[in-house]
């Protein structure tokens, strides 16, 4: 059966890339006792993927893997168990069974939430309600934000108002706090960073690498007629101990 | 939230696998640091996922960890882009665990695994901010200590330690902390405490001994400065290895560590008496571990790591006595659940055979020979008791069994190695070559491939060939020609491939190996000059090298090219390493007459460990 897990990165977890979280949750499996389903073969490997890599230096609170299992135990214990497994920074917020037909995280991911801080020690040049002008002006004024993505190979033009789904001006602490909904998946990947350049390049701001801590806050898929549903919201709790098959 | 870190994220997100640097691994130990009266700084001086694979280190941690009085943490060397950015900002070197400058712990204990990472020590000294010169240091820096087999000559590194702990670390290290709390206390001078160190056993303090020199340059004496202080140094050895303390949850790195299992120490020691090997000789009473308990302990560590892989670690794990049991209990026990078992050290016989086409794709993996020499002669010379008949058995089952991969591993500049040893070992290859294609063509896959690997022999302290001299870059080049060229000329030349290994390395190492106090002026030269991670060919520069001994006026050749008198005084006689002079002589002339000693199971050649009351000179005696 498929289970969905939900974690949240933070701390000196930021600092851990995308593949060093795999191998570190293979043996979270292991020391959780999670009956978690092998591949065949002379070198099985567990039945696990991620839904979307979170980049090195972000934290988050809506991580989502799927695994395999034989058997689970119930939501709450299993849960418990991973979580006695974990180390700092890195805690399982949901533990679910996905319907026997569900598609596997990577695939559906459609959106994902950020928060951007600015970091202590950088220069936050407006207050809130300019910067909320300003966002105006930069984004729902336009009828097109037209942005260039560089990458090792290519140039590719996108338009930010075909893929920024929400952006707003928070405020906590006295300070202002970015907030964007962004497309996420396979196809049309937006990272949050690209759109906050672009945004500084509009005000003629010098954009400084380091100056930002971003957070994810949730990942989505687009579910017909119900619009972005957090992934975690496709499978169901589980209530009672399910045992393996019999008949394999 | 999380604890600050040492460095900042600007830097973090700058630098090569920031993981090296945030600790907070599983496993890792936290405890507040005011609650402790001793804070030790456990440190390898190389990259961390070179560190964080070795044992000793883990398990010192762990048993330090046990006491409450003690917090014990590690340090690594920063990666070069990293130690730009220290330098540059002036960053002291910091602990992992709680993220403090070392410069500030009562102890930095380094274990010196190899002689090509002591410019990687003076990098550790230089950015945790502490004197390079244990003469220059007070109370207001660490303790500098070092541990490991390159301590049986400790004498290149002499000056820039405080002590030396000479052995196993499970033995001494309670009396050292408790006469260092006492000294603290009583706020005895650095001095004294020393010098009260220097007489728990297998404590070496260099400051307290003096070393005078002959005119041709070989030490005339060397001996304490004061009367209580011990002429012999004792080497420290754990008689009981099953009752011995071992990390039952050892730290499990985020970034893939160049040892990523479970590693189960099922012995300690050789019977073997191989005469090139240190090991072999230093570790000396073979001891096992009960079998029982490292079933117990296999079950713990996989537990607690969630390791997907478990390795047997010795010396030879085919001489272990409850070998297939162990394994089979593993096999058992674990390779359902996804457990990789790795067998390292195995000989090639009908029982490995079996047991390594369960627990490994056979088209893929390979069979490892460890011949070392080419000839009969030459491994009679070496005491290397293998084959060419058991060689040639092992690889022809091997191969009716479906494997088709040979790696044979040999040295170069052995003592007497003639052109005729180095030929021989092009035509072993030939002949293990010659056994595959014995197979019906029906029945085999394809070609096999032979890798041939050479090292070049470095003559080590405490071995019977610590008399043998060495050899030059362009010798040693010119032997591995050889026996590239005895490849070439093989009938079945395109099953077999030749890999040798760098030469200016293997001189250098012969140059520490087997140095006095006075290279240690080159080794600091060498670290002003930018030397650093000699170990890593990225890094390695013997330019830089070269120019370091021209400028300080030293002869190289002193050190690698003699082959010593039996009459001459090394800087590491002050030792007692188990193994007597005695036997190493005798060891030295049996092998000149190509004769080979029995190993230890076989019949006991004296060679002097007995004196240790325990392990193998008592089996079967109780």
């Amino acid at each position: 059966m498929k289970i969905r897990i939900k974690f949240a990165k933070s701390g000196v977890m930021k600092f851990i890339g995308h593949l060093d979280m795999m191998r570190y949750f293979q043996k979270a499996m292991r020391r959780a006792d999670i009956d978690i389903k092998y591949s065949e073969g002379f070198s099985p490997h567990q039945i696990m993927s991620f839904a979307a890599p979170l980049g090195v230096g972000i934290t988050s609170d809506g991580e989502y893997l799927d695994i395999e299992v034989n058997s689970t135990k119930t939501t709450e214990a299993s849960i418990k168990n991973l979580n006695l497994a974990m180390v700092d920074g890195v805690e399982v917020l949901e533990y679910r069974q996905l319907p026997t037909d569900a598609k596997n995280a990577m695939s559906i991911v459609a959106a994902a939430d950020y928060k951007i801080y600015i970091k202590e020690g950088y220069d936050n040049p407006y207050s809130i309600p300019e910067w909320q002008e300003k966002l105006n002006h930069f984004f729902y004024d336009r009828s097109e934000v037209l942005v260039t993505k560089k990458t090792k190979k290519s140039e590719k033009v996108m338009d930010l108002k075909q893929l920024v789904y929400d952006f707003q001006i928070l405020e906590e602490a006295n300070r202002p706090v970015f907030y964007l909904k962004v497309c996420t998946g396979s196809t049309d990947n937006l990272k949050p960073e690209l759109v906050l350049l672009a945004f500084y390049e509009f005000l003629s701001l010098s954009y400084e690498e380091f100056a930002f801590q971003i957070h994810r806050v949730d990942v989505y898929a687009k579910k017909e007629g119900e619009g972005f549903v957090p992934l975690g919201d496709l499978g169901n709790d589980i209530l009672t101990e399910i045992p393996a098959h019999q008949d394999k | 939230m999380s604890k600050k870190l040492a460095l900042s994220d600007e830097i973090l997100l700058t630098v090569d696998k920031p993981a090296r640097y945030i600790g907070n691994e599983l496993n890792m130990v936290k405890k507040d640091p005011e609650s402790v009266e001793i804070r030790f700084c456990m440190c390898f001086p190389d990259v961390y996922e070179i560190g964080m694979s070795h044992l000793g280190m883990q398990i010192l941690y762990d048993m330090f960890n046990k006491r409450d009085d003690v917090y014990c943490e590690r340090v690594f060397s920063p990666w070069p882009d990293l130690h730009e950015i220290m330098k540059e900002k002036n960053i002291p070197l910091f602990a992992l665990e709680s993220q403090e400058p070392i410069k500030n712990f009562d102890f930095l204990g380094i274990t010196i695994q190899y002689e090509m990472c002591y410019t990687n020590i003076l990098q550790i000294l230089d950015l945790a901010q502490i004197p390079f010169f244990a003469k220059d240091r007070n109370w207001d820096v660490p303790l500098v200590i070092g541990g490991g087999p390159c301590t049986y000559n400790p004498e290149p590194l002499a000056d820039f330690f405080d002590l030396f702990y000479i052995g196993e670390g499970e033995t001494q290290y309670d009396n050292l902390f408790a006469l260092y709390k006492d000294c603290r206390k009583k706020g005895i001078s650095r001095a004294d405490f020393l010098h009260e160190a220097s007489k728990i056993p297998g404590i070496y303090v260099p400051s307290l001994y003096e070393v005078t020199y002959k005119e041709d340059g070989t030490i005339k004496e060397m001996k304490p400065v004061y009367e209580d202080v011990p002429a012999k140094v004792e080497k420290q050895v754990v008689t009981n290895l099953t009752d011995a303390t071992y990390p039952e949850k050892p730290i499990v790195p985020f970034i893939k560590a160049t040892q990523d299992r479970v590693v189960l120490e099922i012995q300690r020691g050789c019977i073997r008496g191989c005469r090139f090997c240190q090991a072999g000789m230093i570790y000396r009473p073979n001891r096992e571990k009960d079998i029982d308990v490292l079933k117990k302990h296999a079950y713990e560590m996989l537990k607690n790591t969630g390791h997907e892989e478990i390795s047997l670690s010795s010396l030879s794990s085919s001489d272990y006595s409850h070998l297939e049991e162990l394994v089979s209990f593993l096999i058992d026990n674990f390779k359902d659940k996804g457990v990789n078992i790795s067998l390292p050290s195995l000989r090639i016989d009908a029982f490995s055979l079996d047991v390594m086409s369960k627990v490994q794709d056979i088209r893929k993996s390979s069979l490892t020979f460890a011949p070392e020499a080419g000839s009969q002669r030459l491994r009679n010379v070496i005491n290397k008791g293998l084959t060419e008949d058991v060689i040639l058995e092992g690889a022809g089952m091997a191969f009716e069994g479906g494997w088709q991969k040979v790696k044979l591993y040999f040295m170069l500049g052995l003592p007497t190695e003639t052109a005729e040893d180095m030929r021989a070992i092009a035509e072993l290859a030939n002949k293990i070559a010659v056994r595959y294609y014995e197979i019906p063509k029906d029945q085999r896959n394809g070609k096999c491939q032979i890798t041939i690997s050479t090292s070049f022999f470095v003559p080590k302290p405490f071995t019977p060939f610590q008399w043998a001299r060495m050899y030059d870059r362009d010798s040693y080049l010119g032997r591995a020609k050889v026996v590239n060229d005895a490849v070439k000329e093989q009938l079945n030349k395109k099953s077999i491939k030749y890999n040798w290994h760098e030469a200016d390395v293997t001189v250098l190492e012969g140059i520490f190996a087997r140095g006095d106090r006075k290279v240690g002026q080159a080794l600091l030269k060498a670290y002003e000059n930018g030397c650093i991670f000699d170990a890593w060919t990225e890094f390695f520069d013997n330019e830089k090298w070269i120019k370091t001994f021209q400028e300080i006026g030293m002869d190289t050749d002193f050190y690698t090219m003699r082959e010593r008198p039996l009459t001459e005084i090394f800087p590491w006689d002050f030792i007692n390493a188990g193994v007597t002079k005695d036997f190493l002589i005798r060891q030295w002339n049996t092998a000149q007459e190509e004769k080979v000693t029995p190993n230890c199971r076989m019949q006991c050649s004296g060679c002097g460990a007995m004196n240790y009351k325990g392990g193998v000179c008592f089996e079967d005696k109780n």
